[in-house]
């Protein structure tokens, strides 16, 4: 009723062209961003931000990293906890390094080491496809996890073999380290968040992501309209690896506070591609809607039956809680294959045409 | 359609459902604990929350609470999983605890610099940070009654004590098996420290996590070094499996020494008579012949009000459980002592535990004489470095293997000091302790 | 120099002065060989039948183990709860094939793939439900698995020690394999599979019920995760840290190729005396504990050079 295009005129190619061309769109858009910049901080409890909101939009972010890999360029990667820690770790390196350096800046800096080491496990990517490549980045998978236990240069040779987050400050209030509060924290997230998911939408609607999309499709007849194959792959591999570096840094620096080298293990890999296969490939809504379904879920099947006054001891809960999750993400790819993203489009094609099926 | 209804419907009760601020704790003095019954470390996980669960609710059903106040015990669970760990820490927070019980070392990392901030005491008995029984620096942070460090102080100890002297160490091979991560290796700089004093040579087997259950080449490496002695400081199915291959290459068992959290009866009854005479440190009492223990099976296991089986109870693990539930205890009641309140707060709570004095006498009142070592804590120490035993596996259960054993006091008590202050200087901004010392 | 030295001569000379180290090395990384191809075999199966990654496999051997000790805990007698665990494996297998795979027929890899990731979450819960999740003892005297050791003494103080549960590992996975091959090979469910592998839509025109082939596979893939479990579980215990296990096949998979059950078998004792022979002699150089990635690099170098693995077929591409 309210979501239709009738009336919108566009009078100029760049505003056909745009990214919302529906007027609704950016209103919604809009209203999202509100909700999460003013709502939520000042309304929601501290379990829900540092909790709920800040590990969302870090775990998004890494989503969105692996997608524009494996779900725009069709290069699937078991790696991406691995790039996380490298971000994390080349961050904890450099401010250990420069302390008086903003910490902004090397959480972003950052992902530029990052990009780096994926580029070079990146290189296999030109000979070998699908689930052989998959289990060849398992190698910078395992090897990265390997030189962050075992090389104790990364972790500046201390006792615990763990990294710790030094408090570090903008504008004089602390950003990181404990006495960061939640709100500020979640408030850095947000703008590094909203800022590169805008950075991916430019990169996947321009040049860059035709490219991609095109070696992904085909990559023998992308080769032969004049992409260069080695060029393009490695250029989704260092982006990809940038985003996931950042995220790593945002997740040691922002929101654990320290974390010792199993965290940036495999199944932190996993845990990443499958949020991007049940929210979407080739979706950046759909990473956050795959981060929301894979990351919120569990908490909220954890948190609701006590609510809802069903006593029930915390293992059971947990037991059954994993058979429903399971259940669950089945019963998501059999209703719809495509994952989230392709579920909200239809809502939206429905809405549009409302009360007429066509 | 029906679809997209359902869809909604649950985005809203997701919505509900987190947007509710957590129910604050009703009268009674709140004590989450963080447990693990599920996850690959669950065998240890749950007789040790067990213990900790059945001890907290026999206080509430034998003397209503402590000093009049119910025990409001509440289970959160980590899967030993960082990510879930913080959910939990967040979850309980507002809640008002006394004390959080972390159980794995990467969330004790994780919440030892909120501690400070959010004024609640962590105890993470004898495991976590070896560095944070420096009170001084963290003044929030307790961990008796031992550290790795005293543990394996007292590991070499035993073993210049059977070799003959400690003299007798140079010259002596030792190796190190440990699960290759911050847990593991916490006692490598104690080692290498005493390895210079004592003239032995300390032998390093990493473990990595992803080959605990496979781990034929450190074994082989172990047989081609014959080191004379070995701490094995693991974890989960990772002991099981140490002491099967101890087994197969012949190495003798009453020169294996695990740590006490190598010291589970499911980490030594798969290896069957294969591991009898495998020795592990311990610094809880096995068995049900105490009457704490007594009271527990009377008051919260016979009435079914535990998860508890019956024949699990007095198990090692499950003691240690009891322990650990009996230190909160004093604590709180001790914080009553302090500060005169009945509903007490965290920072009452740190007061407590930081002028904690178990002597035997008090140990005697709690039916527990001889169940552990006294234990001391004070505002400088916050460990208190107390003695432990070796337990020794007989083929079916641990028994008491040796008399308790004193840590080596003066070489753990500078590293920690020194440690500390690292910590201390790589975290910057670490707040300097203005809390005052209750004497 | 004194670098090239320990990495070149050094390691030799030490085989050579401690040759009885040398064969256990040996023998214990052809057992963990076995053992890995098993793991692999079970991959090689469903992919080869279904082109599903099947993520599960690791939780299926947790599953099938626990589920066998489990029942004997509750008092069945062993064998008959090896029986039953079968039966349970066929179910799974029947129940996956109806409300997993049917409804998701013709969807690409990786939705299959993560459908499989939904399996080992529920399939982990469930084992926990109701078995609980403390770990638990393999069972192994009462499947008449023998015990203790041959040993051989070899130079003056040297031995050779021969777990007799490995040899069982080793003989049982090599009938095991056998059986599959022959089955596979000379039967007629085996020419269809190997009719479902090539091409599913001219399977399914001459007549191949490609229900019937998933429900063989995937039990296939139940009986070898079967085993895996009671080796392994008898090697350790049976916690659902053996789920980890799984992950050591995949680097096998690569070597071998996803397809090729000789592939597997090879390349399983490729990787296992490979990553034992260099954690053993090697590792120290680089501070040990390099077994959890050398296999990965092994395969990755050898990948370079044979994209379709050992035994794959060469990938032919047009447009």
């Amino acid at each position: 009723m309210f979501y239709r295009e009738a009336g919108q005129y566009k009078t100029t190619y760049a505003a056909d062209l745009a990214v919302f061309p529906l007027r609704q769109d950016r209103i919604g858009i809009a209203v999202i961003i509100f909700i999460a910049a003013v709502i939520i901080p000042y309304f929601g409890s501290g379990f829900l931000i540092q909790a709920v909101m800040i590990p969302f939009l870090i775990f998004s972010l890494a989503a969105i990293g692996l997608n524009l890999l494996t779900g725009y360029t069709g290069l699937l990667s078991l790696g991406t906890g691995a790039f996380m820690g490298v971000g994390a770790y080349a961050c904890y390196k450099l401010t250990t390094y420069f302390p008086d350096v903003n910490i902004i800046i090397w959480v972003i800096a950052s992902g530029f080491f990052s990009a780096a080491i994926g580029v070079l496990f990146g290189l296999p990517s030109l000979r070998i496809k699908g689930f052989y490549l998959a289990v060849a980045t398992l190698a910078a998978q395992f090897f990265l996890s390997w030189c962050f236990i075992r090389q104790p240069w990364f972790y500046n040779y201390n006792a615990s073999g763990a990294i710790e987050v030094p408090t570090r400050t903008l504008f004089g209030i602390p950003i990181t380290g404990a006495t960061a509060t939640d709100n500020t924290r979640y408030y850095v997230v947000l703008v590094i968040v909203i800022a590169m998911t805008w950075l991916a939408s430019n990169l996947v609607h321009g040049r860059i992501g035709r490219m991609w999309m095109a070696v992904r499709d085909m990559d023998l007849a992308a080769e032969l309209i004049g992409i260069r194959l080695l060029r393009t792959k490695l250029l989704a591999f260092a982006v990809s690896s940038f985003y996931c570096g950042v995220a790593g840094a945002l997740l040691v620096f922002l929101w654990y506070g320290g974390a010792e080298p199993a965290v940036f293990d495999v199944n932190l890999s996993f845990f990443i591609l499958f949020m991007i296969i049940i929210g979407g490939l080739g979706s950046l809504i759909g990473s956050y809607f795959g981060a929301a379904l894979i990351f919120i879920l569990p908490i909220v099947l954890r948190y609701l039956p006590p609510r809802f006054g069903i006593p029930v001891q915390s293992a059971t809960v947990e037991h059954v809680q994993f058979m429903i999750i399971g259940a669950l993400i089945v019963f998501f790819l059999i209703v719809e294959p495509n994952g989230l993203a392709r579920l909200w489009q239809v809502a939206k094609q429905k809405l549009r045409v409302w009360p007429f099926p066509y | 359609m029906r679809l997209y209804g359902a869809l909604i419907g649950a985005a809203v009760a997701a919505a509900t459902g987190l947007s509710l601020a957590p129910a604050s704790a009703a009268d009674g003095i709140y004590v989450p604990l963080f447990a693990y019954r599920t996850g690959p470390f669950a065998g240890s996980g749950t007789p040790i929350v067990n213990g900790m669960a059945d001890y907290l609710n026999m206080l509430n059903e034998r003397d209503g609470g402590i000093g009049g106040v119910k025990l409001i015990v509440e289970e959160c669970e980590t899967a030993y999983d960082t990510k879930k760990g913080v959910e939990c820490y967040e979850q309980v927070k507002s809640k008002n605890p006394v004390v959080i019980n972390p159980y794995s070392t990467g969330i004790t990392l994780q919440i030892i610099p909120k501690a400070a901030v959010d004024k609640i005491p962590i105890l993470s008995m004898a495991y976590g940070l070896s560095a944070s029984a420096d009170g001084t620096t963290f003044p929030w942070v307790f961990n008796p009654p031992a550290t790795y460090w005293d543990g394996a102080s007292m590991f070499v100890r035993y073993a210049g004590e059977k070799e003959g002297g400690m003299a007798k160490l140079k010259g002596k091979k030792i190796g190190l098996v440990y699960l290759d991560a911050p847990y593991g290796k916490e006692p490598i700089p104690l080692l290498e420290a005493l390895a210079k004093d004592y003239g032995f040579e300390l032998k390093l087997y990493p473990v990595p996590a992803a080959e605990m259950q496979n781990q034929s080449s450190q074994w082989l490496n172990i047989r081609r070094d014959r080191p004379d002695w070995i701490y094995l400081q693991g974890f989960g199915s990772m002991n099981p499996t140490a002491v099967k291959e101890a087994a197969k290459i012949n190495y003798p068992m009453d020169h294996l020494i695990g740590n006490w959290w190598a010291g589970g009866d499911d980490d030594a009854r798969p290896a069957g008579d294969g591991a009898k005479g495998y020795l592990s440190l311990d610094f809880n009492q096995v068995g049900t012949n105490f009457p704490v223990i007594q009271d527990i099976l009377k008051y919260v296991v016979d009435k079914g009000k535990s998860q508890t089986p019956k024949d699990r109870v007095g198990e090692n693990l499950y003691n240690r459980g009891v322990l650990n539930s009996m230190i909160i205890a004093e604590g709180i009641r001790n914080a009553q002592k302090v500060s005169g309140k009945k509903q007490i707060t965290g920072e009452d709570m740190r007061r407590g535990l930081e002028t904690l004095t178990v002597n035997e006498a008090r140990l005697k009142e709690m039916g527990a004489a001889g169940f552990a070592a006294p234990m001391k804590v004070t505002c400088k120490d916050h460990n208190g470095h107390n003695a432990a035993y070796m337990a020794k596996w007989d083929g079916k259960k641990w028994t008491k293997g040796s008399d308790w054993i004193q840590p080596i006091k003066d070489k753990v008590e500078p590293l920690i000091e020194s440690s500390a202050k690292e910590y201390s200087t790589a975290n910057a901004g670490w707040p300097k302790r203005d809390e005052k010392c209750d004497m | 120099m004194d670098l090239l030295y320990k990495i070149f001569i050094d390691p030799f000379i030490q085989m050579g002065t401690a040759p009885d180290l040398l064969l256990q090395t040996l023998w214990d990384g052809l057992v963990a060989g076995v053992l890995y191809s098993l793991i692999a075999l079970g991959f090689v199966l469903i992919f080869k039948a279904s082109g599903v990654f099947n993520f599960a496999q690791g939780i299926m051997v947790v599953f099938a183990a626990l589920t066998l000790v489990g029942l004997h805990e509750h008092g069945v007698p062993a064998f008959l709860a090896l029986g039953i665990t079968i039966a349970v494996m066929l179910a799974l297998a029947v129940g996956v094939e109806r409300l997993m795979l049917r409804p998701l027929v013709n969807q690409p890899d990786i939705i299959l793939f993560m459908a499989t990731f939904g399996l080992t979450y529920f399939l982990i819960g469930l084992g926990e439900v109701v078995f609980g999740s403390e770990p638990k003892v393999m069972i192994a005297e009462q499947l008449w698995l023998p015990r203790g050791a041959i040993e051989f003494k070899m130079g003056a103080n040297g031995f050779v020690a021969l777990q007799k549960i490995d040899i069982a590992a080793a003989v049982i996975a090599t009938l095991m394999v056998i059986a599959l091959a022959v089955f596979f090979q000379s039967t007629r469910i085996g020419r269809a599979l190997r009719a479902v592998a090539d091409s599913h839509k001219a399977a399914l025109s001459v007549g191949i019920s490609l229900e019937q082939i998933w429900v063989i596979v995937w039990f296939a893939a139940g009986l070898v995760a079967l085993t895996t479990g009671i080796m392994w579980g008898a090697r350790s215990e049976v916690s659902f840290a053996l789920e980890i296990i799984a992950l050591k096949a995949l680097p096998v998979l690569i070597l071998g190729g996803f397809t090729s059950i000789p592939g597997a078998i090879v390349g399983g004792l490729i990787i296992g005396v490979g990553e034992k022979l260099g954690e053993f002699y090697w590792g120290p150089l680089l501070g040990s504990g390099i077994e959890s990635w050398l296999a990965y690099v092994i395969a990755l170098i050898f990948l370079l050079f044979r994209p379709q693995g050992l035994f794959g077929d060469k990938i032919i591409e047009r447009i």
